[in-house]
């Protein structure tokens, strides 16, 4: 047991800081990352990694992972987190991926996989529905087999960026007799397709991340069916037991709480910097006590991962945690900037061209809105809530 | 970067766990914590058969040579039997400064702990310092070879057992200097020296000492004379990690016997571990756990850097165990309901010793608070 780095470790985290130095796009390393990107601008890091084959450290070597340790892995997201990278869009990378190299066939591994990796095919996840939320298995979007076709109708909800999406996968009803669970199956589904429409939904945050999809006799070929019929819902568990351990985000969480001190630093209270009041500093000691715990947390269940002993429902646990953390973390940002927190700043591809005057600190702007929009992070990838039954019953067998 | 056991830290973890399989079991514990010594000889003895004494120490001072991951699972697995001997005390705290001492002490006095003769205590604590190491009245005043102590150490654990003592003192300086505090090795019946022991909550021992007029030789102090706040803030960082370790293994026997009641105990024809408002409390039970185990393995692993990492680790240690201490314990009470109110049920003596634990070497404020100082 030792969490020693060797001189290899800090050699391989020098080449790393030096590609992300001079491959991260200048073009969007000072904008504000929330509100403003494009969907060129998502793309431009997704890209550059590509290029280097960095792109999926998480994939098995042979179907374009990097063949990193855990301490690499480890570097890896220290080191992009320091630099401010963007966050990949995780739907393909952390999610389609290993479900196709797990349970697709040849022919899927090998244009999903490529899509993916170049970054070529934009994928959403068709998972949630109007009437199926946290109880996902009662969904009800269905798909009949007719000929060499799948026909889908259905209203799927939720769907994170589908109006840059190429490419969907869905969950859909294939069988509705018997437990909900068993007649589910897993679709590759071309968002081009006739018969689809994407609407958007603007959350509280004044954002448009989320929309729904309506899916009317939509036309699938059966071919783009993953595994078996009806094995659709061992393919979502699998899914969300990888969503979880990605989940975390500690490298992060720090780089955020970094920020923070930063700010409260700027702050004043009584005449003197925030970040010498002890009852503000109590507040992110605590949480950095936290996020520690969390960091060894993640790192024990990565070290049980590589030696292929599967991550499990304890990953749950960075899950609830990590988005905890996350969640205090942009509450106690609000927090420190007080009075300027609350003016809101319009977005800057709607304030183009005008002159729109901004109100307060740098730091201030958007602070606000990350809160509430991190209020999403308990509720989705199964909420926290619904993390807590799958510990219960599969861990501590209640 | 590597969180996996060794074959041989594997066999040590396996060796301690039949120990206190063997030697204790509930009843066997009541028996030895209701004994009029308060704790069992013969378990000394053994310990030192299996070398446990010797683990921390140098092959060239007749010891093992083991770390701190070797320390964290003989805690863990003390921890798990609530043992009420004073193992902590004696090798981790005690044997802790003894190893850093010169030659002539280490021979002198490491033989005597390693064979099991000898047993330690640690007297640190006044009423007036709070947590603060620092804080000292008691009084070393050099005159010839000898120095002549004065003051008062309370809630001296272990000291009933005690034949020996390290005693912190100062030396010179102010109150709560820094500068001008010392070690001193005091053997328990010097004259002056005068005990009051009674029982902890714990099921543990420990005694109020006085120190009168206390002579003690030159030769009895460990390191440079006024120079010891760095060393004690070390051992002390030690101990808190071997502490953690202990919290560990007792949190773990608290959930798993939760879990195991609510699976059992039925209520509105159920059992009662199919409620979700419970489920959701001992997922909570299990997550503290969880990142309990995380931070113990951190400060033990960490033990070695320098300030603030140190600092930093022990703290940040110590506050999430405190934490989770708390919450495992009140929950598997409530959990337990009536029965966990019980003297007949280990319950309640794993909730006693965690609640010692939370506030041992300082609270979870204190800790906190040298947290964020350590920036």
């Amino acid at each position: 047991m030792d969490i020693e780095f060797t001189k290899e470790d800090e050699n391989f985290r020098l080449e790393v800081r030096d590609f992300i130095d001079k491959n991260f796009p200048q073009n969007i390393k000072d904008i504000d990352k929330r509100t403003d990107l494009t969907r060129d601008d998502m793309f431009s890091w997704h890209k550059a990694l590509y290029k280097k084959g960095w792109i999926a450290p998480h994939w098995p070597k042979e179907y374009g992972g990097t063949g990193w340790n855990i301490t690499q892995r480890y570097i890896w997201d220290q080191e992009c987190a320091n630099a401010g990278t963007t966050p990949l869009i995780p739907f393909g990378l952390t999610m389609l991926g290993p479900v196709i190299i797990g349970f697709g066939n040849d022919n899927q591994k090998d244009w999903v996989l490529k899509g993916i990796l170049s970054g070529e095919d934009w994928w959403c996840q068709g998972y949630s529905e109007p009437g199926a939320g946290s109880d996902l298995a009662s969904l009800r979007t269905k798909a009949e087999k007719i000929g060499d076709h799948y026909v889908v109708n259905g209203h799927k909800i939720w769907t994170t960026l589908a109006q840059f999406a190429d490419w969907m996968f869905c969950l859909v009803r294939t069988n509705s007799d018997g437990k909900p669970q068993e007649g589910i199956s897993f679709l590759l589904i071309d968002m081009k397709s006739e018969g689809i429409e994407v609407k958007p939904i603007i959350t509280m945050d004044g954002g448009h991340e989320v929309n729904e999809v309506f899916l009317e006799d939509v036309k699938v070929p059966v071919e783009n069916l993953v595994g078996e019929e009806n094995m659709g819902w061992t393919i979502a568990k699998y899914l969300l037991g990888n969503e979880r351990t990605g989940i975390a985000g500690v490298a992060r969480s720090k780089k955020a709480i970094e920020r923070l001190k930063e700010i409260a630093g700027s702050e004043y209270i009584d005449g003197k910097n925030l970040i010498n009041d002890s009852d503000f500093v109590r507040k992110i000691s605590e949480l950095e006590v936290d996020l520690t715990a969390l960091e060894y947390t993640e790192l024990r269940t990565l070290a049980k991962e590589s030696k292929g002993e599967g991550a499990g429902a304890e990953s749950s646990i960075l899950k609830i945690k990590g988005t905890e953390i996350q969640q205090r973390i942009t509450e106690l940002t609000v927090e420190a900037i007080g009075h300027y927190s609350n003016p809101y700043l319009v977005p800057a591809f709607e304030r183009q061209g005008s002159n729109y005057l901004t109100i307060g600190p740098d730091y201030s702007h958007g602070a606000a809105q990350n809160y509430f929009s991190t209020r999403k992070t308990s509720i989705y990838g199964g909420s926290n809530e619904i993390q807590k039954n799958i510990i219960a019953k599969m861990v501590l067998g209640l | 970067m590597d969180f996996s056991f060794s074959e041989e830290q594997t066999l040590l973890r396996n060796t301690i766990q039949s120990f206190v399989q063997d030697n204790y079991d509930f009843d066997k514990r009541r028996e030895i914590i209701q004994s009029e010594e308060g704790i069992k000889k013969e378990n000394w003895q053994q310990f030192a058969e299996l070398g446990l004494l010797g683990a921390p120490f140098s092959e060239e001072d007749g010891g093992m040579g083991f770390g701190s991951v070797e320390t964290m699972i003989v805690a863990e697995e003390f921890g798990k039997g609530l043992v009420v001997e004073p193992y902590i005390q004696t090798i981790v705290t005690c044997g802790g400064f003894l190893r850093r001492s010169n030659p002539a002490q280490r021979e002198k006095y490491i033989p005597g702990i390693i064979s099991g003769e000898d047993i330690w205590a640690f007297a640190y604590a006044e009423p007036q310092g709070r947590y603060n190491l620092n804080d000292l009245t008691t009084t070393a005043i050099l005159d010839g070879d000898e120095y002549t102590v004065n003051g008062y150490k309370c809630v001296v654990s272990g000291a009933p057992w005690a034949n020996k003592l390290i005693v912190s003192v100062r030396t010179s300086g102010d109150q709560r200097d820094k500068e001008g505090i010392s070690l001193l090795i005091i053997e328990k019946n010097s004259d002056g020296v005068s005990l009051r022991d009674y029982p902890t909550v714990d099921g543990s021992r420990a005694s109020e000492i006085t120190f009168e007029n206390v002579k003690v030789s030159k030769d009895n102090l460990i390191g440079e004379e006024g120079k010891s706040a760095d060393l004690l803030e070390l051992v002390v960082d030690e101990t808190i990690a071997a502490v953690c370790s202990e919290a560990v293994g007792a949190m773990a026997i608290l959930n798993d016997a939760t879990v195991e009641y609510c699976k059992t105990r039925k209520q509105f024809g159920q059992p009662i571990g199919k409620f979700q408002v419970l489920q959701h409390r001992m997922v909570d039970m299990f997550m503290q756990y969880e990142q309990s185990v995380s931070m113990t393995y951190m400060v033990n692993l960490k033990l070695e850097e320098d300030y603030p990492e140190r600092r930093k680790a022990a703290s940040g240690a110590k506050v999430q165990i405190a934490k989770a201490a708390k919450f495992i314990g009140q929950s598997a009470v409530q959990l337990h309901g009536g029965m966990g109110m019980t003297d007949e049920l280990n319950v309640g003596h794993y909730f006693k010793r965690l609640s010692m634990i939370e506030n041992v070497f300082g609270n979870i404020d204190h800790h906190l608070k040298q947290y964020s100082l350590a920036d």
